[in-house]
């Protein structure tokens, strides 16, 4: 070893030793050219979406955001609808998803015996590797006839005095649907990251809650869900985000909206259907650009929860992949 | 037989120490509290398995009567008969793409967190920021940006485009695993190699790579995975081809394509048409869920023998 | 006058069995001998038993971690347990209020009485035994909330709502960390020293006014100062409460205790834990029966 040892260490000017160097050099070139490239493709995407919507930009400017017409053949122009959709149908998705999510997390963290536990743990996150294309194609045979013969007329029935819940269409092609289909996306996020978070919790802060005095749900309330609720805030809003970009399942079963609705039961857009139905196929000069338009809004929209799902986040370690 | 002490009277209002250790008033309706919100929660995660049972079996179901070995080897034949076979390599062709393209980049942006990197440096935070950032793209921005570098300045779609659409979503989560299972090669290798006057390159091409293959391997199979079944940037990058032609050529060519196989299948009128496009959801399906299964397995033994 | 009443002999398959120690009796002959100073010289009198441990034996899965124990634990006394690492005391306090029950594998055998009713009985609810029985662990761990939530935080959920800061109060007084914190209750818990933590994690414990208060060495963590603090509430809190203080520390239990357990880890018998001798004070650090004990005390190993 010491023979070795000074072989390597012998001088700086050795054959080895120069060669270890350049393969440093070479190494660390590689290595940063890497992380250099990733951080020109974020860069080229936020261009490209801005120097697309440019030509929409300057014809509408920012009453883009409020009007609600959108007309490719009359070269008319608004988000606004897409930005209802987009809001609703997330707003739908979030607030079954996130309390079931968390629920489901703290079963699995805290409630489950162990075998039921490391079956029903993977299987839920099988549920985020379905692919969106099969969802929204089970969402547009299966569920949509399910919501419109039976979701929305008892929704109608039990609150058809509040106007979302208006008469059910024929189709189930709507608003409500696409935020259901949305769930089922969003919810296996927040539930296997929620779970993570709550096995992070030092055993013995919950010992020390058990042993005074404290049954299961009181040692969840008062310690588990308090300790980990930043975390938790964080997975929510990544789970936002995959509602957010979500273009194709909802393209499947949102229908084909035209004009803001006060039902839920009704067609819609959001911003990522919209895009994804139209792009390849304009009807005016300013169709693609509007498109881009719409993009840049996703964009930021999309930036901006995934910048505050990380400062939420920063006193956690949640580092996961999921597929 | 009470003690003779002068000890403080115990507060009247408390329960008696000696009466026995059940659960009495209060304390039952905590415990149906406690029992209840149990109860809901696991009934929270049986629905969530519920829904993915629901989802498998209509897939099954509704793919069983045209799954074939025919089905897969042979080309389609008009909208609503014959195989997927031109759609399945077509996936495996611009899948396979992208991973030559995102692999290396994200492999190297790992190596460049874990080695180059400080673990709190300036650049290694920018980096993770990027990474985060890019993952939380919505895909079809992906698409509609790489529309605009290539399909826009080529007038067509094609096969390749969709790959680098697709490598730019595998980009950050591959980087992400391989950072993750590099961390976990123990430090002590590196300092034995370090000691041993080996330059770094040396070390991480023999010694720290060879450790993280598994681990990384698993990382790569469920971008894979998941780039497989990654549908909007397909739709403005690949999706006018020849439906029933192979084309093998990514260049200038749009290539078939399995996801928006089912998309545009999946809406039309004919019902053998439908059970086509659950075919080809069955296949995808099948395929992305074993590639799960499979990372999931690999992974525990990767880490296993990391740790042991 | 207290009759250890040490059995070895033959277990029922043959083997040797060791250090079964029984405590005779709980009532008195009329003219007991005055024991010195420990309990202020009164005389050494009935009480009421408050654990009644019987042929006690725990296990870990396959693992037999605590052997056959026997012994009484008496009201308002301070009982001390002591021996070596490994020998099954901090598995054996924490089988009093059920706490190993979420340890995986965990099954005991023989029975604790507590008033006698069995601890481990059918009918028991985990949380009523842990209402009359707390505990305070060997590291701090104050809830993350502020120094009045983490008094109040029980005696809520039990219901307890009415004057919760005479509560809370009375709490801290008895602990004596009363003074230090009375300007700062909205503070958080986690801004206290070690020391100080350690006291809180003993107010919150009699602030339901449990019967019983177990101690698995709660000074191990803490300074010679916070320990001295620690160990003079011990004098106090026994007229409230009946003490059980798990230690390492021989000098610290010859200082607190009234009654001390030895177990120790006889190697003969598989790593099994085991008691030794249960005793006075006195006997035990002065004049204790058994070699073993005798080793220990006087520092001849551990």
């Amino acid at each position: 070893m010491s023979a070795l040892r000074l072989r390597f260490r012998a001088g700086s000017g050795t054959e080895a030793n120069r060669a270890g160097r350049t393969g440093d050099r070479i190494l660390f070139a590689l290595c940063a050219g890497a992380g250099l490239l990733a951080v020109l493709v974020l860069g080229e995407v936020v261009y490209q979406v801005i120097s697309g919507a440019r030509p929409a930009i300057s014809k509408f400017g920012l009453g883009f955001l409020v009007h609600s017409r959108w007309a490719p053949n009359f070269s008319a122009f608004g988000a606004a609808q897409a930005l209802v959709g987009t809001a609703i149908t997330s707003i739908i998705a979030l607030s079954i998803a996130t309390p079931l999510g968390i629920a489901i997390g703290v079963y699995l963290a805290m409630m489950a015996p162990p075998p039921v536990r490391t079956v029903v743990g993977p299987l839920v996150e099988m549920l985020a590797a379905i692919p969106s294309v099969i969802v929204g194609f089970w969402g547009l045979i299966v569920f949509s006839p399910f919501v419109a013969n039976h979701i929305e007329p008892a929704l109608h029935n039990v609150l058809g005095f509040i106007p979302l819940f208006g008469a059910a269409q024929t189709t189930g092609f709507s608003l409500l649907t696409a935020g259901l289909v949305l769930t089922i996306m969003v919810l296996p996020i927040i539930a296997a990251l929620s779970r993570d978070l709550f096995l992070t919790v030092p055993v013995e802060l919950k010992e020390g809650a058990a042993a005074l005095g404290a049954t299961r749900w009181e040692i969840i309330r008062g310690v588990v869900l308090p300790t980990t609720a930043s975390g938790v805030a964080a997975a929510t809003v990544l789970g936002l985000g995959r509602a957010l970009g979500e273009a194709i399942a909802v393209l499947q079963v949102v229908g084909d909206g035209t004009g803001i609705h006060s039902s839920l039961f009704q067609p819609g857009e959001t911003l990522a259907a919209r895009i994804a139905n139209e792009f390849t196929s304009p009807e005016s000069k300013l169709h693609i650009p509007s498109l881009f338009y719409l993009a840049l809004i996703l964009l930021v929209i999309g930036l901006v929860t995934s910048v505050l799902a990380r400062m939420i986040a920063t006193r956690f370690d949640v580092h996961r992949t999921l597929a | 037989m009470t003690a003779q002490l002068d000890v403080p009277e115990r507060d009247p209002g408390l329960p008696d120490p000696s009466a026995p250790l059940i659960a009495s008033g209060d304390l039952r309706r905590r415990d149906a509290v406690s029992r209840a919100v149990t109860a809901s929660a696991a009934v929270a995660a049986f629905l969530a398995v519920a829904v993915l049972a629901i989802l498998v079996f209509t897939v099954i179901s509704k793919a069983w009567s045209v799954l074939s070995l025919s089905f897969i080897f042979t080309n389609p034949s008009g909208l609503d008969s014959g195989g997927i076979a031109n759609a399945l390599l077509g996936t495996i062709e611009i899948v396979a793409i992208a991973a030559v393209i995102a692999l290396p980049v994200g492999i190297l942006t790992g190596l460049y967190l874990t080695e180059f990197a400080g673990a709190n440096s300036r650049s290694g935070r920018f980096l993770k920021l990027v990474l985060d950032l890019l993952q939380g793209l919505p895909t079809i921005i992906v698409g509609v940006v790489v529309y605009g570098l290539i399909v826009a300045v080529t007038h067509r779609q094609s096969g390749f485009a969709a790959s680098v659409g697709l490598s730019i979503v595998m980009l950050p989560l591959i980087a992400r695993s391989s950072q993750e299972v590099l961390l976990l090669v123990p430090g002590t290798l590196r300092e034995a190699a370090d000691s041993l006057g080996v330059s770094r390159w040396r070390t991480v091409l023999g010694v720290i790579l060879p450790t993280a293959a598994g681990g990384i391997a698993t990382g790569a199979i469920l971008s894979i995975a998941r780039a497989a079944g990654e549908t909007a940037p397909l739709l403005v990058l690949d999706s006018i081809y020849d439906p029933n032609a192979t084309q093998l050529n990514p260049f200038g060519h749009g290539v078939p394509n399995v996801p928006i196989l089912i998309l545009t299948t999946s809406d039309l009128p004919s019902p053998s048409a439908l059970t086509r496009a659950w075919g080809a959801a069955f296949v995808l399906l099948a395929a992305i869920l074993i590639a799960n299964v499979a990372a999931r397995i690999m992974l525990a033994r990767s880490r296993r023998k990391m740790m042991g | 006058m207290i009759e250890p009443d040490d059995q070895t002999g033959h277990g029922p398959a043959g083997e040797r069995v060791l250090g079964r120690v029984r405590i005779q009796t709980e009532s008195l002959p009329a003219a007991p001998a005055p024991l010195p100073a420990r309990n202020g010289g009164a005389p050494l009198i009935a009480r009421d038993v408050v654990f009644d441990i019987r042929d006690m034996a725990v296990y870990y899965g396959d693992n037999q971690a605590l052997g056959w124990t026997t012994f009484k634990i008496y009201r308002h006394l301070v009982t001390a347990v002591i021996g070596p690492s490994g020998c099954g005391k901090s598995t054996f306090i924490r089988s009093l209020n059920r706490m190993n029950d979420a340890i995986r594998g965990f099954r005991i055998e023989g029975q604790i009485l507590y008033h006698g009713h069995d601890v481990y009985g059918a009918e028991v609810n985990r949380v009523e035994v842990r209402r009359r029985i707390g505990m305070v662990f060997q590291k701090p761990n104050p809830l993350p909330k502020s120094i009045y939530d983490n008094i109040a935080w029980a005696p809520r959920n039990l219901g307890m709502r009415e004057d919760l800061d005479a509560r809370v109060e009375r709490a801290l007084t008895q602990a004596a960390l009363w003074d230090e914190v009375k300007d700062r209750l909205r503070d958080s818990a986690l801004s206290l020293s070690g020391g100080q933590q350690q006291r809180l994690c003993i107010a919150r414990a009699i602030a339901v006014e449990p019967d019983v208060l177990l101690l698995d060495e709660p000074a191990s963590a803490l300074d010679p100062v916070a320990t001295a603090s620690i160990e003079d509430l011990m004098h106090t809190l026994k007229n409230r409460y009946t003490i059980v203080i798990v230690t390492h520390n021989m000098q610290q239990a010859a200082r607190v205790a009234d009654q001390v357990a030895f177990f120790t880890l006889d190697p003969g018998a598989d790593r099994v834990g085991t008691l030794v001798e249960y005793a006075d004070t006195q006997t035990i650090f002065r004049n204790p029966r058994d070699t073993r004990t005798r080793d220990y005390v006087t520092g001849r190993f551990g």
